[in-house]
C-alpha cells in the first residue's frame, strides 16, 4: 500500500546503513526524505517545517544509541516525535448532562452523516441510549439519509419533519426535549456540511452550540484532504471550539497527513476514524498507527524498541569506552553475544529491516556460531578470558571439549577477537553493530 | 459579485503583499535567491500541486529566470503562471459541449469516490444543459448510500427534467439499461448517469462499476460518450490514485474540480494532468444551481498564485 514512501526510507536507510557514526549532514540528508514524505501524505508545508526542524534538534542533541544503527535510530526518533505530536494519550468521548449532546461539524463530503450513525451504534454497543438528529436543512434529501440510516440501526432518529420546523438551531433544541421524553440519554447533531468561510452558517453553528451546550463536539475531517486540512480546522477551532476530530475515509490509500495538520494547528485530539461505509466501521484512534500510516514505515519501529529494551545502554557506553581505550575483553564479547541473543533469531531481526526481508531466504544465517562462541567463552576461566594469550595448545583443547565444540572453533573465535581489537585499534570509535557485522553469521 | 470578481479582487492584495516582501531580491542577479525560491515552493506546495509537480514548476522557473533575467516581481510571478499553464492539458478539439450536437441520446457517466459532489454535480449539469435548449434524463445508479435517489429527484424537480430511479439496493446496472432504453424511446438529448461513490481501492466495487460501463455500450455501443471523474478540491495527493486507479477501470475523458469555492486549491489537478493527459472541463464553486463553470487555466493558476 506504501509502497512508494517505504522504498524511499529504505533510500534513507541505505544511505546511513552502512555508516557506523552519524554526523549532522547525515542526519540532515535523511530528514530531507522524511520531509518529501510527509509532504507526500498531504502534512501541511508549515506544519512539515516545524516538525523537520523539531526533528533535527532532536536527532542531533540525543546521543545516538551505539547498539542499534544510526538509521533505524534516527527513524524512531521521528516516529515517536510523530506520535507524540498526534497526541499520546488516548482521548475518549465525554459525556455530560441529561441528555449528553454530541455534535458533528465539518464541511460537505467529509462523511458527517455517516460518521453520526456510526456513533450512535459505537455509543449503543458502549452501553448508551443513543438519538440521532438530522440537523441538515440544506442538502437535498440529508435528512432522509439519517433516517434510513437510523431505521435501519434501529435507532430514534429526529428530523426536520418531527420537528415540523427548517430552521436548524429549532430543531437541535427541540430534539433535546424529545430525546427527554422518549428517555434517551444520548444525542447526536448531525449538522449540515458548511464552508469555513462561510460565515452566516458559521455562526448558525455557534447558535446551535449555544442552544445545546455540547459535552463533545466533533469536527469530521475528510483523511483524503490535502493542504487545506489547516485553514479548515484552524477557523472551526476558532469558531466553534471542537474538542475532538474524526477523520474518515481511511480505508483507501490516503495516508492522512491531515491528521498530523490538524492535530499541530488546533491542538486537539483525534478520537475517531472511518474506516469503510458499514455502520461498524468506526475505530477509536491510534496515534501509533497514524504515525507509520503517514510514514509508511511498517516493522522497523519495534524492531529498534526490541533492540533498545534488550541493549543495556550503561554496558554499550561501558563498552565504547572501552573500545576506545582497546580494553576489551572476551569478557565484553561474550557480554555482547548474550544481548544480540535476547532480541531473538538474527534471521527474524534482519527480517523486520526493510528491504532486507525479502532477501535473507539465501543468507542462510546460523544462530548455533552465535550459541557456540557463547559456549567457547563460557568455558574459559577468568584470567583466560582476560589474557587470552595465555591460551595455549592444552588449554584450547579443554575449552574445547568444555564447550562441546572443536580446537578449530576456538581459534577461529580467537583469530576473530584479535582481528576485531585490531579493527578497533584503529578505528579507535568502533561501535557494537559492526562488532556485529565481523561475526560469522554463516556467510554474510 | 461572482467566485472569479471576489477571487480577483482577493488576488489584487495579496499579490501585492508578495511583490512587496521579494522586491529588490531581483536585483540581486543571475538567480533567484532563496527566500524567494522558498514563498514559491511554499505557494505550490499549500495549493497542493506536490513535490515533484512543485519541483518542476521551480527548476523551469529557475532556468528561465536566468535567460530572461525579469526585474520585477510581477514579471518572475507571470513566469510562474506560465510554467503551470503549460502543464494543464487543453481540452482538445471540441468541449464536451459541442460535442452534444447530433448525438442522441450523448450519455455522460459520472464516477468518483465518496463524497467529491457528484450527486450536486449532475444536478448543475442538468440545469446547465437544459438551459442550452438540451433535454435530459437523470439517471440516480447510486442506489447504495441511503436516500441518494431522494437527492438526485430533488434535483431532477429544481431543472424539470426526468428521472429513472429504483428502491435503494437495486442493481445499478440494471436501473441504468432500463435509463438509457427509456431515454432512446423519449428521445432525450443527454442522459447523466449518478453512480455510488466508491473508493478507488474496492476492487469489488470497481468491478461494478465495470460492469455499468458495459451495460451502457450494449445499449449504446459508442456510449459513454464522457465519463467524467468528479475530484474532490479539497483533496490532497491521493486524488493522483483516485485518478489513475478510476482510469485503469474505466475510460475517464474529463475531470471536474469541485468545492473551489473555500480556501483550498485543488492543485493536484496540475500533477493528474501531467499523469494521465485528462482535461478538466468544470469546476465547482458551490452549493447553488448556477455554481458551476468551465474551467479555465489561465484563472485556475492566478488562484494558486493569489
Amino acid at each position: 500500500m506504501f509502497t512508494e514512501l517505504s522504498s524511499k526510507l529504505e533510500n534513507v536507510f541505505r544511505k546511513l546503513g552502512g555508516r557506523s557514526t552519524i554526523n549532522e549532514k547525515n542526519i540532515q540528508d535523511a530528514l530531507r526524505d522524511v520531509r518529501v514524505a510527509l509532504l507526500e501524505a498531504d502534512v501541511h508545508y508549515k506544519v512539515v517545517k516545524e516538525f523537520i526542524d523539531k526533528a533535527t534538534t532532536l536527532a542531533l542533541g540525543q546521543e545516538v544509541l551505539h547498539s542499534v544503527s544510526p538509521a533505524q535510530q534516527l527513524i524512531k526518533i521521528i516516529h515517536d516525535e510523530l506520535v507524540a505530536t498526534l497526541g499520546g494519550e488516548n482521548a475518549p468521548i465525554q459525556f455530560s448532562g441529561l441528555p449528553s449532546v454530541v455534535m458533528i461539524v465539518g464541511l460537505q463530503g467529509s462523511g458527517k452523516t455517516t460518521l453520526s450513525g456510526k456513533l450512535a451504534n459505537y455509543l449503543r454497543k458502549k452501553g448508551r441510549d443513543p438519538m440521532l438528529v438530522a440537523a441538515d436543512v440544506y442538502r437535498p434529501a440529508a435528512a432522509d439519509q439519517l433516517r434510513v440510516l437510523g431505521q435501519s440501526l434501529d435507532i430514534l432518529t429526529y428530523t426536520p419533519q418531527e420537528a415540523g420546523s427548517n430552521d436548524p438551531v429549532k430543531i437541535c433544541r427541540d430534539a433535546i426535549d424529545y430525546a427527554r421524553q422518549h428517555s434517551k440519554d444520548t444525542v447526536i447533531l448531525d449538522t449540515a456540511g458548511r464552508l469555513h468561510i462561510d460565515d452566516a452558517l458559521m455562526q448558525e453553528l455557534e447558535h446551535i452550540k449555544a442552544q445545546t451546550s455540547p459535552a463533545e463536539i466533533l469536527f469530521v475531517a475528510d483523511g483524503m484532504t490535502g493542504q487545506d486540512a489547516v485553514n479548515t480546522a484552524k477557523e472551526f477551532a476558532t469558531r466553534i471550539n471542537f474538542d475532538g476530530v474524526v477523520l474518515t475515509k481511511l480505508d483507501g490509500d490516503a495516508r492522512g497527513g491531515a491528521a498530523l495538520s490538524i492535530r499541530s494547528i488546533t491542538g486537539k485530539p483525534i478520537k475517531f476514524i472511518g474506516t469503510g461505509e458499514k455502520m461498524e466501521a468506526i475505530e477509536e484512534f491510534h496515534p501509533e498507527r497514524m504515525a507509520s500510516r503517514i510514514l509508511g514505515m511498517g516493522d522497523i519501529v519495534s524492531l529498534v524498541e526490541k533492540a533498545q529494551e534488550t541493549i543495556d545502554l550503561e554496558k554499550a557506553k561501558e563498552l565504547e569506552e572501552k573500545f576506545r581505550k582497546n580494553e576489551f575483553t572476551l569478557e565484553d564479547f561474550a557480554d555482547q553475544l548474550k544481548q544480540i541473543k535476547k532480541l531473538g533469531s538474527l534471521e527474524s531481526i534482519l527480517g523486520m529491516i526493510p528491504g532486507i526481508g525479502n532477501k535473507i531466504k539465501n543468507l542462510n544465517i546460523d544462530d548455533k556460531v552465535m550459541i557456540h562462541m557463547a559456549a567457547i567463552i563460557s568455558s574459559m576461566t577468568k584470567s583466560e578470558r582476560a589474557k587470552p594469550q595465555i591460551l595455549d595448545g592444552k588449554r584450547r583443547l579443554r575449552i574445547a571439549r568444555g564447550s562441546g565444540t572443536s580446537v578449530q572453533e576456538v581459534n577461529r573465535l580467537l583469530k576473530q577477537f584479535d582481528d576485531m581489537k585490531k579493527m578497533m585499534k584503529k578505528m579507535g570509535k568502533m561501535n557494537p553493530n559492526d562488532l556485529m557485522k565481523m561475526m560469522p553469521f554463516g556467510k554474510m | 459579485m461572482s467566485i472569479l470578481d471576489k477571487l480577483k479582487q482577493r488576488l489584487v492584495k495579496t499579490r501585492e503583499n508578495i511583490f512587496g516582501r521579494i522586491a529588490g531580491i531581483l536585483q540581486s542577479g543571475a538567480k533567484i535567491d532563496e527566500t524567494t525560491l522558498e514563498k514559491i515552493e511554499e505557494i505550490l506546495i499549500t495549493a497542493d500541486l506536490g513535490v515533484s509537480t512543485t519541483q518542476k514548476i521551480v527548476q523551469s522557473l529557475q532556468q528561465r529566470f536566468k535567460k530572461e533575467k525579469p526585474e520585477k516581481p510581477e514579471l518572475l510571478f507571470h513566469m510562474l503562471e506560465e510554467e503551470m499553464e503549460k502543464l494543464i492539458v487543453p481540452i482538445e478539439g471540441v468541449h464536451v459541449e459541442k460535442k452534444m450536437d447530433g448525438v442522441t441520446p450523448f450519455v455522460i457517466l459520472i464516477v468518483g469516490v465518496n463524497g467529491t459532489g457528484k450527486t450536486t454535480t449532475i444536478g448543475k449539469l442538468a440545469h446547465r444543459y437544459t438551459q442550452q435548449g438540451k433535454k435530459i434524463l437523470l439517471a440516480a445508479g447510486d442506489t447504495f448510500r441511503a436516500a441518494a435517489g431522494g437527492q438526485l429527484e430533488i434535483w431532477a424537480q429544481r431543472s424539470s427534467v426526468e428521472i429513472v430511479r429504483q428502491k435503494e439496493g437495486a442493481d445499478p446496472a440494471a436501473l441504468v439499461f432500463d435509463a438509457l432504453a427509456s431515454a432512446k424511446a423519449k428521445q432525450s438529448d443527454v442522459v447523466l448517469i449518478d453512480t455510488a461513490g466508491r473508493l478507488h481501492t474496492k476492487v469489488n466495487l470497481m468491478e461494478e462499476l465495470k460492469k455499468i460501463y458495459r451495460v451502457i455500450q450494449k445499449q449504446i455501443p459508442e456510449a459513454p460518450h464522457e465519463t467524467l471523474l468528479v475530484l474532490d478540491g479539497t483533496t490532497g495527493q491521493n486524488a493522483i490514485q483516485q485518478a489513475k486507479q478510476f482510469s485503469q477501470a474505466v475510460k475517464i475523458t474529463g475531470l471536474v474540480l469541485t468545492k473551489l469555492d473555500g480556501t483550498a486549491k485543488g492543485g493536484v489537478v496540475l500533477a493528474i494532468q501531467q499523469e494521465l493527459k485528462i482535461p478538466v472541463y468544470y469546476i465547482g464553486i458551490g452549493e447553488g444551481i448556477d455554481d458551476l463553470e468551465e474551467f479555465h487555466a489561465h484563472d485556475f493558476v492566478q488562484a494558486i498564485v493569489e
